[in-house]
């Protein structure tokens, strides 16, 4: 292994794991997934594994009439909220569809999540299933009067919602409460913007009702996997995830974000690219390929990965991943445990350790000490931006 | 054992009546997670039903102006109620969502996601709106008839109850041993066909812990008081007199025959602010200090603007009413809050007579006229009167308004609910999980059966 850049660990969490029976293991808490304490130990844990942010899977698809698999899911947003207080360091980072959302919810629901978290949630943007797909009708039939569209209308859609989002994180300025009793003034109103947006699908005119969040602007994620989607990640986003087949899918998928990156003339510091693994550990080897075995043998058909994965016991498991980031040029892993409740503790109590003990994971402590409050742009390493509009003043 | 109190507590708002002048007041008061967090706590300790947060849609405005004089700007509703689901146990989450501009398969699954993480504590207070004003910031714009506000309500309410009935009540069965999550053809797809709601969906989530979350309900008038004995759970009422509230409490009740309802399954709850003092003349002191930082003088000038309907810079609020009269044809210089005033003349007059009699300036007559507290005296007095009310059928409990953030409800638990707890009138513990067993209200089950023009049937999707 040659020496190696830092990189960031983070995960995404959707039902019990990504395989379909990791429900059905003992420790999986099977009747708990839907409540407030199932996700805060499982949260805590990954907070305690070092993750950078916990990522939480939605979307507006129903469930099937699969009776083998976890169909509930709770909305990520009201997830990542319910978490801002219960955690500490971890960043929270709700899966939003926007193609049916009001921009105006999603930008204070989001600077909500910021406020009650102290300055750690993100926001990972997604769309809708396009037209043309049965998921795309069936999705669209949930709203009133709305109709699936293609993908790329939906993305640039989805451009134009991160763009009125940010302004309306922008719209208060940091100073707009002034609690000036002798002039009779709560705000300064020459600090508190109109927006006035009005794009392709909607419109939103004047400033958000809630005033600028402790991040000022909250990490934005998207994918960068698909054409449409990696041109709304290059303009738009702060973290970009990819996914790929093999090792040097990703390493080629890799490069061609970052010259899209390059080629929007935004700094390449200022983007960072992370790939997803889908992950199942164990204390040994054996352990791990036991694991899988017995998910595979409560499952209707063996596990087949949608991409890159490291089944391994924890030892090589630290490796693996070390040697994940060398070869693909990324700035971090997405794990995406097959099942949430012994991945999340191996990783905490085994590979973390390991890849602490080499300088492996990337670790900032917050600008104010160790002991202050960190915010998700601290732990990526990006400065609290001040508004645009104090900033055109 | 006399009438049970029902009690909530209201953060406090976006209006005149939240003083921030006072020194505990920082710029980051209002929307700190502390302070939400306070009062949760607070009523919590309190033993309270329930706290209530309103909502804001978009930042009131006057004279083409954004208003600055009162408290500005809020967190999002769901969002502080779902982080304050994990730091209460007991304590109900209520929250103002408007109907019109979110759509029903969101508003059920937020409340449904809600009640499973709070474990039966959510309720949701429906209101609409159709103004233009509002529907500047979303998709629809001011699409809604000013007529179908209640309409609307009717059926996103009737929409989400649906999509809470959706999944059978014992849907999942996560038997690891079996292997069934769901049992087969548990989750049914709902279909309305409202004029207003025609969506066909299957929910992701199962029936919330309290079937279906408390619904409130806010409107006043016939149509606002209709749909309550409808639908609603609770009534968010204006507090008034006692006769006025017997009033209000008999005609309401009495609507709920119609839709095979009892008295007990909906909770008449006022909102209500109190100012507490050692002797009764302390508390008559403090409500005078209380009133002029809540009536500074811009604020006495936006509200006789209101009324005038025109711009009154030019007067001092320390001086006598304007003698010229009130714009009424002009369209409105206030957007964002509720018209008040339906005979601007006729007010006018009565504040002209007030005026005179009294020998009152603008700012003296608009403290006369909203500086108003419901409960005023010492803790003795307010248990009084709060158990008066409730014993005499004004009302089934209060939504208590502070008017201080976030520490205003701290003397109310310490000093007035032991006394109510001493007459036996207010619980001394919990004796429920969800917020429905502190209201005393029935299982949900009974609405999924009194839907009309919506149905769960149990076709099956494809295997995804």
């Amino acid at each position: 292994m040659s020496e190696s850049r830092p990189f960031h660990l983070a995960v995404e969490l959707s039902g019990a794991g990504r395989h379909p029976a990791a429900w059905r293991l003992p420790d999986a808490d099977a009747a708990g997934l839907l409540t407030a304490a199932h996700w805060a130990e499982l949260v805590r844990t990954a907070e305690r594994a070092g993750a950078v942010f916990a990522a939480f899977a939605d979307s507006v698809q129903p469930p099937s009439a699969a009776t083998d698999v976890v169909q509930a899911r709770l909305d990520a947003t009201g997830l990542a909220a319910l978490l801002g207080p219960l955690t500490a360091r971890i960043g929270l980072v709700p899966v939003t569809p926007v193609t049916y959302a009001e921009p105006f919810h999603l930008a204070k629901a989001l600077a909500t999540i910021d406020i009650v978290s102290g300055g750690r949630v993100g926001w990972q943007v997604d769309v809708a299933a396009p037209a043309g797909s049965g998921p795309g009708d069936v999705q669209a039939a949930q709203f009133h009067g709305r109709s699936a569209a293609g993908a790329a209308a939906q993305w640039r859609e989805a451009h134009d919602v991160i763009e009125v989002v940010r302004r309306l994180w922008d719209s208060w300025e940091d100073d707009a409460i002034v609690l000036d009793a002798a002039t009779d003034r709560y705000i300064d109103r020459s600090r508190v913007h109109d927006v006035a947006f009005t794009g392709e699908t909607f419109s939103v005119a004047v400033a958000s009702i809630t005033p600028r969040s402790p991040q000022g602007q909250p990490i934005v994620v998207a994918r960068g996997d698909s054409p449409y989607a990696l041109a709304v990640a290059v303009t738009g986003a702060d973290v970009i995830r990819v996914a790929a087949r093999d090792v040097q899918g990703a390493a080629d998928l890799v490069a061609r974000v970052r010259a899209a990156v390059a080629g929007s003339g935004r700094p390449a510091g200022s983007v960072h690219v992370l790939l997803d693994v889908e992950t199942l550990l164990g204390a040994d080897e054996a352990a791990a390929r036991g694991r899988l075995a017995e998910l595979d043998s409560l499952a209707a058909r063996a596990f087949d990965p949608s991409g890159l994965h490291v089944v391994a016991g924890v030892d090589r498991a630290a490796d693996a991943l070390a040697d994940l980031v060398e070869l693909t040029g990324v700035d971090g892993i997405v794990l995406q445990p097959l099942a949430h409740a012994g991945d999340l503790a191996l990783l905490a109590d085994e590979v973390t350790p390991r890849l602490r003990a080499q300088g492996r994971l990337v670790d900032r402590p917050a600008p104010g000490g160790p002991d202050a409050p960190r915010t998700l742009r601290d732990a990526f390493g990006l400065d609290r931006p001040i508004s645009r509009y104090t900033a055109a003043r | 054992m006399p009438k049970q109190i029902h009690l909530a507590a209201h953060f406090p708002g976006v209006n005149h009546h939240t003083v921030w002048t006072d020194p505990s007041h920082q710029p980051d008061t209002q929307t700190a997670f502390a302070s939400f967090e306070h009062l949760a706590r607070t009523a919590e300790r309190g033993k309270l039903d329930f706290l209530f947060l309103a909502e804001g849609l978009r930042l009131r405005e006057q004279r083409g102006q954004l208003v600055d004089h009162d408290v500005v700007g809020r967190p999002d509703t769901y969002t502080v109620l779902a982080a304050l689901a994990g730091v209460t146990s007991r304590l109900g989450l209520a929250g103002t969502i408007n109907a019109t501009f979110n759509e029903p398969y969101e508003l059920a699954r937020q409340f449904a996601t809600l009640d499973h993480l709070s474990a039966g504590r959510a309720a949701w207070n429906v209101v609409t709106s159709s103004d233009a004003f509002h529907g500047a910031n979303f998709r629809r714009g001011g699409y809604l008839d000013h007529a179908d506000r209640y309409e609307r309500a009717r059926e996103v309410v009737e929409a989400a109850r649906a999509l809470w009935d959706a999944w059978a009540a014992d849907a999942v069965v996560a038997d690891a041993a079996t292997g069934v999550y769901a049992r087969d053809r548990s989750i049914g797809l709902v279909r309305t066909d409202g004029r207003l709601v025609d969506i066909e969906a299957r929910p992701t989530l199962p029936r919330p812990p309290q079937g279906h979350p408390v619904i409130i309900q806010a409107g006043d008038s016939d149509a606002g008081r209709e749909l309550a004995a409808q639908v609603a759970d609770a009534v968010f009422s204006r507090h008034g007199s006692l006769e006025e509230g017997r009033a209000f409490y008999a005609d309401v009740k009495g609507r709920l025959a119609r839709y095979g309802r009892s008295p007990e399954d909906l909770k008449i709850l006022p909102g209500a602010s109190f100012v507490l003092g050692d002797t009764p003349a302390e508390a008559e002191e403090r409500i005078r200090e209380i009133q002029r930082q809540q009536v500074r003088p811009a604020v006495a000038r936006a509200f006789v603007e209101q009324l005038w309907n025109r711009d009154l810079s030019d007067y001092d609020v320390d001086g006598p009413l304007p003698e010229i009269d009130p714009l009424v044809e002009a369209p409105s210089i206030t957007q964002g809050r509720a018209a008040t005033f339906k005979d601007p003349f006729a007010v006018a007059a009565t504040w002209r007579a007030l005026a005179a009699e009294k020998g009152l300036s603008i700012r003296e007559l608009v403290i006369e006229v909203i500086g108003r507290q419901s409960f005023v005296g010492t803790p003795e007095h307010v248990a009084d009167e709060i158990d008066r009310y409730v014993q005499s059928d004004a009302s089934d409990g209060f939504i208590l308004v502070p008017h201080l953030t976030p520490h205003g409800l701290d003397e109310f638990v310490d000093r007035v609910v032991p006394l109510l707890q001493e007459r036996g009138s207010f619980r001394t513990e919990y004796t429920g999980t969800t917020l429905r067993e502190h209201l005393g209200l029935p299982a949900a089950g009974h609405f999924g059966r009194t839907l009309d023009g919506v149905g769960a049937a149990d076709e099956a999707l494809p295997v995804a």
